[in-house]
């Protein structure tokens, strides 16, 4: 399954390590558990994500997922979401 | 009805059956059952089941099993005619991941394409025809939360519907000869279905041991690696609508009311104006329960004892007895939670319905996680000061079942307004009205240390009830972050209605059954014990010169005494000595098991004060209590160990069976009983023996 694997060394960077407003296109998925929800809240590897905000304490984040809704996830599972470099 | 959460499910379902709606539970699981009946024309009516909401159909959570027991066995009697599908339009490729799924289950439905108005002003434009034709399915276009479509999606729903012409993902050819052998071995109607038996095959009830068996084998012989098929499915899905929805939906502008909602989330979700608001909204909460209530409560306090005077006034006698002090005073210990229940509940889901709860939930679940529970669980365990009852009733908020039994566990140990009667009396008995710095007064601190004294409590279980506890499924927070809206009155009057009437019809059952029980207990003695009594009251009171009033009072108090209820108070003396306690109080203790604030009464029977006496008269007596060495009894050891008591007890009937009603079992209320209990024993007895 090419798109659940370990991300390759040329991507480390994640979700978690977005800039607030910055904007980061998904490679693929680390924990294969989390990821089956993931995917069906629509983080399809390809699809852009925005940061969109941060709680007061620092976590949850919520992202923008597609332009089209907004999604609240622990930092620890904006980890397991891998960018594209 | 099936769709995602805030796809306006719930919306729809009230408009379609309004009031026509009843709350039970799905066969041998702890989900709530809604179904409600809709008149679709003259001459349809329909049975419509609302399934709890769902991103697709590999459940993730305990409520979204429900949902494949019904639609994997066709043989169930809840198995349904036909489905509808709410789809948010404005969110249309994520919600459409769902129905794709049921279509490729080839069950009849209709697709209610809802928000509109939303996708609308995000600058969505949709082509409902060209989308019908595509999906290959009735579309209606809709705007559930003003009634817009309704009429339409009647209609259709009336007609006979069909499953949809195709299908939109199909299984890889390696995987066939595993779907074909499972499909003929259930005899089932398409590939897609047989290919769900293989997924979760160990969830669904219905399937025997040794059909488990054989799919298990499949599996192994096959080498079936569910997840990666699983996640392989969805992206393949997703490509798939996205393809779809290129000649359907065209977005022309870019979106405004996103941006909205993050300017209001700027404010609301600020790190000081954010807490700041969030503490001024729990504030008003507290206020409306705690004192806008009070006036309808008072009223149903005095129409029930209104209610049990008529019936006292019928005659005299044994049944009447029964009728007024048992199940009138029972019923009126149900109708009185009521005014408290519907303000929480309108609260919550003005709350809810306006998408501030997830900014909640956002802002606390940091702190909240550390302790074992969750950021919803900061709604529930505030309530609870003022009443465990709809506090529990509001945990339903919190998906993970983990989570969610921590919080109502907890909850009875946040000190509630019942505990108020009892903290006033023994605390004025006990801490000298002083003032101390200047500005507190003494009283006043000594009743804040309580309530704090119940929270830290509260916290402190949760932490270690969450190091015992295995969860049964993974803590996920992944959730969707809803943009702001209006709440709309028709769905938070239909939540007060149904929450009222969850407590009504099934917590209280049993509250008045438990009611009833303590009355028989504490009016009826072995044997002849009370005309004994009775006598022995009047023989001493005219020895003394009573007056009618004191000597109908000091009746009372050997009556009690020679009771059921006061021989088992005198039986329990020996345990509770060790925490100061003699038999009366613990005559007390145990009609405090009622309800909490019955203390007061008991103890104005009991000490022969009068049931209608006020709260100085009671002081008074128990001040001038002495103990055998003629000593006050009350000491200060004496009233801290009880107030300590009070603090951690279950003693609420009431909690218990709402407990029992949202864990759908006795395994929670008893090991609450137990807990609670316990931790007053061993609180009170440090507390006695330390102060003594």
């Amino acid at each position: 399954m090419p798109t659940l694997s370990v991300a390759s060394a040329t991507t480390s960077r994640s979700v978690k390590d977005l800039r607030l407003g910055e904007t980061g296109t998904i490679c693929c998925l680390k924990d294969p558990e989390m990821a089956l929800k993931l995917l069906e809240m629509g983080c399809i590897p390809g699809t852009q994500v925005t940061l969109s905000g941060r709680a007061p304490l620092g976590c949850p984040i919520t992202l923008h997922v597609d332009g089209e809704y907004t999604l609240s996830l622990r930092v620890s599972e904006a980890a397991t979401i891998m960018l594209k470099d | 009805m099936i769709g995602n959460p805030n796809s306006g499910k719930s919306s729809l379902f009230n408009q379609l059956t309004g009031l026509n709606q009843k709350v039970g539970n799905f066969p041998g699981v702890t989900v709530d059952r809604k179904t409600g009946v809709a008149q679709l024309t003259a001459h349809h009516r329909a049975e419509i089941v609302d399934l709890p909401g769902t991103y697709s159909l590999y459940p993730k959570s305990l409520d979204e099993k429900v949902i494949t027991d019904l639609l994997y066995d066709r043989a169930s009697s809840e198995y349904p005619d036909f489905v509808v599908v709410t789809a948010d339009a404005s969110n249309l490729k994520r919600n459409l991941l769902l129905f794709t799924q049921l279509a490729d289950l080839q069950l009849p439905m209709v697709l209610a394409l809802n928000m509109m108005d939303t996708a609308e002003q995000h600058g969505v434009q949709i082509d409902v025809a060209e989308l019908q034709r595509q999906l290959g399915v009735p579309v209606i276009p809709m705007n559930a939360r003003k009634g817009v479509g309704v009429t339409a999606l009647k209609i259709v729903m009336a007609q006979e519907l069909g499953a949809p012409g195709q299908t939109f993902y199909e299984p890889t050819d390696e995987l066939l000869p595993m779907i074909r052998q499972i499909r003929y071995y259930f005899n089932l109607h398409n590939d897609y279905l047989a290919l769900h038996y293989a997924h979760q095959y160990e969830r669904l009830k219905f399937l025997s041991a040794d059909d488990k068996a054989y799919i298990h084998e499949l599996r192994q012989q096959y080498g079936f690696d569910s997840v990666a098929l699983q996640a392989q499915e969805t992206i393949d899905r997703y490509a798939r609508i996205s393809e779809l929805l290129l000649d359907v939906v065209r977005v022309t502008r870019a979106e405004k009311n996103e941006s909205y909602s993050n300017k209001i989330d700027r404010v609301l979700t600020h790190k000081v104006w954010g807490y700041l608001i969030f503490l001024s909204i729990l504030f008003l909460l507290f206020q409306a329960i705690f004192a806008w209530a009070e006036l309808p409560m008072d009223l149903i306090d005095q129409g029930v004892a209104w209610l049990g005077g008529q019936v006292k006034s019928l005659g005299k006698g044994p049944l009447i007895d029964l009728l007024s002090d048992g199940i009138i005073a029972g019923l009126g210990g149900v109708l009185m939670f009521i005014p408290q229940i519907a303000l929480l509940f309108a609260f919550i889901a003005v709350l809810e319905e306006s998408g501030y709860m997830a900014r909640v939930t956002f802002m606390m679940d940091k702190i909240m996680r550390k302790f074992g529970l969750n950021g919803k669980s900061v709604v529930p365990l505030i309530s609870g000061m003022a009443c465990a009852v709809p506090a529990i009733m509001s945990a339903r908020t919190i998906e993970n079942w983990k989570d969610r039994i921590i919080t109502i566990f907890v909850v009875p140990l946040m000190s509630c307004s019942a505990r108020i009667p009892v903290y006033t009396v023994l605390v004025a008995l006990v801490v000298p009205e002083r003032t101390v710095l200047g500005i507190f007064n003494l009283q006043g601190v000594a009743l804040m240390g309580l309530y704090l004294l119940g929270f830290v409590s509260a916290v402190l279980s949760a932490w270690a009830l969450k190091t015992l506890l295995r969860a049964k499924e993974r803590s996920f927070f992944i959730m969707e972050f809803p943009v702001y809206r209006w709440p709309r009155w028709k769905n938070v009057g239909l939540t007060i209605v149904e929450k009222v009437k969850a407590f009504v019809f099934q917590a209280g059952k049993i509250i008045v059954a438990i009611s009833v029980l303590l009355w028989v207990l504490a009016s009826y003695g072995p044997g002849d014990s009370l005309v004994q009594a009775e006598q022995q009251a009047r023989t001493e009171a005219a020895q003394q010169q009573f007056t009618p009033e004191q000597t109908e009072n000091l009746i009372a108090a050997h009556k009690l005494e020679s009771s059921y209820a006061g021989v088992f108070g005198r039986s329990i003396e020996p345990v509770v000595r060790p925490l100061g306690f003699d038999w009366k109080v613990s005559i007390a203790l145990l009609t405090s098991f009622a309800a909490r604030e019955v203390f007061v009464g008991t103890i104005s029977t009991i000490y022969s004060v009068g049931q209608d006496a006020d709260m100085s008269t009671v002081q008074e007596k128990l001040r001038a209590e002495k103990d055998e060495f003629g000593q006050p009894f009350f000491t200060t050891a004496r009233a801290a160990s009880l107030l300590v008591f009070y603090v951690f007890a279950m003693q609420c009937v009431s909690t218990l069976a709402t407990t029992y009603r949202e864990t759908k079992g006795w395994t929670w209320p008893l090991l609450q009983l137990g807990y609670m209990s316990g931790l007053a024993y061993v609180m009170s007895l440090l507390v006695y023996q330390l102060l003594k």
